[in-house]
């Protein structure tokens, strides 16, 4: 008998315990899943919340209920993976042994890596959106705001879910207009990128979004820390941001125990080849999601689409065999703009988003880089299909690999 | 591929001016390249560039300022004294490397 163990019950490691417990005979192989707590956060959601579209019940479920059975589910915070032993060691003393390991522990926000973020304006000036408690507390301080600099910023590349602060612009800028707010709000957006996307024409196509919203954009900002007495951002060649309200983007970091292991790299990602996701150190460990440091956006939809490779690659190695899957970096995501419209971005390590149509069995092509209300419908659309179908790991009619096909190299 | 010469030496380099060969690079041509972009060199500069120009190799990418603060162990802050502005960007263009992928 032999065990495979997973480390996070999130998006990718919840696929893959789904999908290998198809493929792996019970007789041969235990799976177990690792997760600090049993509950499953719908992370797409968060975008929602501060504007009370969404609420915690829409974006929150228990872990167990997507594992399949003939899956063990351990709650218990990783303190180490031995990798001399094969064991992974939990902070409450239990082991739990290993023949391959999945590391799918995600990414965290680590406000507590900018000196001042969480002084004494945390959460009464100074917001976070990318956990349920952030942004349920922005929910109300938005309820309250009457006007003043709003601020949105971006702390330090990568990010999960890279176009989420654009999308939050786009919504507040439209929640404003819409609560008669919009004239007494100076709107900046601050990145530490030199534009307002990492990708040419997509960041050329967003910056003028919000040049149109009349966004002022503060690039090449690398915040050094939050002075919280006179509320303004400083970066490292002093240049002063001030604010009425801060919406932060704190530092994204892998988790702890991958460093505590000596698995990671500097932000704790866990160095893998970027096409089987096998750690280059390790031929017995994994990382699959945002876990690792493939130059991929840390996304739901580059998890699922490396998900799809993965298995076949899994059930190769294990058989002694060489990996024929080659993951390719596809990213899909719509990006709302406001006034129930989206757009669409789908790309890969060598092709950057560009504009055309997207083809889609059954629903239809799909606008891309283009703000329609079909994007925004397929992007409300996609919470019934995460928990429903991408979750338990039931075929979802998107190919895992990029595809060419409705893309315009050239803008038209 | 582009070609252009810099202080008598014939390099490859990508639309922005970022050098594309890595062995076509030494001190020199780095010094050169520098003072292209009004930055005289000094030890220090050196101890950013040859960690840069060291990692490469085996990362297969040109090093973020985090990992020039935390791995090669120089402060961010001296890294904008050093190279005002848009240190990573100096830096990789200094280095001969392609230029820092922002993120994706």
């Amino acid at each position: 008998m032999k065990t495979l163990v997973i480390l996070g019950g999130g998006t990718a490691g919840t696929m893959i315990a789904n999908k290998l417990r198809h493929r792996l005979p019970r007789r041969d192989w235990s799976i177990t899943v690792v997760d600090r707590d049993d509950v499953h956060h719908y992370q797409p959601g968060y975008l929602f919340v501060p504007f009370g579209d969404y609420t915690r019940d829409q974006v929150v479920r228990s872990r167990h209920a997507f594992l399949p059975d003939g899956v063990d589910f351990v709650i218990g915070a990783v303190d180490l993976v031995d990798t001399e032993a094969d064991v992974v060691r939990l902070e409450d003393g239990r082991t739990l042994p290993y023949d391959q390991l999945v590391i799918a522990s995600g990414t965290t926000p680590r406000p507590d890596q900018t000196p001042g973020l969480l002084g004494s304006e945390w959460r009464r000036s100074i917001f976070d959106f990318y956990t349920l408690e952030g942004a349920e507390a922005l929910a109300k301080a938005l309820a309250a705001f009457d006007g003043g600099r709003l601020v949105v910023h971006i702390t330090e590349t990568p990010i999960k879910c890279p176009v989420a602060p654009l999308e939050f612009t786009f919504l507040a800028e439209a929640w404003l207009r819409k609560h008669g707010l919009r004239d007494r709000v100076e709107l900046v957006y601050v990145t530490p990128l030199d534009g307002a996307f990492t990708k040419p024409v997509a960041s050329a196509h967003l910056g003028g979004m919000l040049e149109e919203r009349k966004v002022h954009v503060e690039t090449d900002f690398m915040v050094e820390h939050v002075d919280p007495e006179r509320k303004v951002l400083v970066s490292y060649d002093d240049r002063e941001i001030p604010f009425d309200l801060l919406v932060t983007v704190p530092l994204n970091m892998g988790a702890d125990f991958v460093a505590r292991s000596g698995l990671g790299d500097e932000l704790n990602y866990v160095p893998v080849d970027n096409h089987t996701l096998l750690s280059k150190s390790h031929d017995n460990i994994f990382a699959v999601g945002d876990a690792s440091d493939i130059p991929a956006s840390k996304a739901g939809s580059v998890a699922h689409f490396a998900v799809e490779i993965f298995v076949d690659n899994f059930l190769q190695h294990i058989a002694g065999q060489s990996m024929t899957g080659s993951f390719d970096g596809h990213a899909n995501c719509f990006v709302e703009s406001g006034d129930d419209k989206a757009l669409l971005i789908d790309f890969n390590y060598d092709t950057e988003p560009l504009p055309g149509k997207y083809p889609l069995p059954v629903i239809g092509p799909m606008d891309l880089l283009k703000e329609t209300r079909t994007n925004h419908l397929g992007k409300l659309a996609f919470r019934w299909i995460y928990w429903n179908v991408l979750l338990p790991g039931r075929p979802v009619p998107l190919p895992a690999h990029m595809s060419m096909a409705g893309k315009h190299p050239k803008e038209d | 591929m582009p070609t252009t010469t810099i202080s008598g030496h014939e390099i490859h380099v990508d639309d922005e001016g970022f050098m594309t060969v890595y062995d076509e690079w030494d001190e020199t041509l780095g010094a050169a390249l520098a003072a292209q972009i009004g930055i005289e060199m000094t030890d220090e500069h050196w101890k950013a560039i040859r960690f840069l120009r060291s990692d490469f190799p085996a990362q297969g990418e040109t090093a973020t300022l985090r990992r020039v603060s935390t791995v090669g162990g120089i402060p961010t802050k001296q890294l904008f004294t050093m190279f005002p502005q848009k240190p990573a960007k100096k830096m990789a263009y200094v280095a001969g490397l392609p230029k820092p992928r922002g993120c994706v």
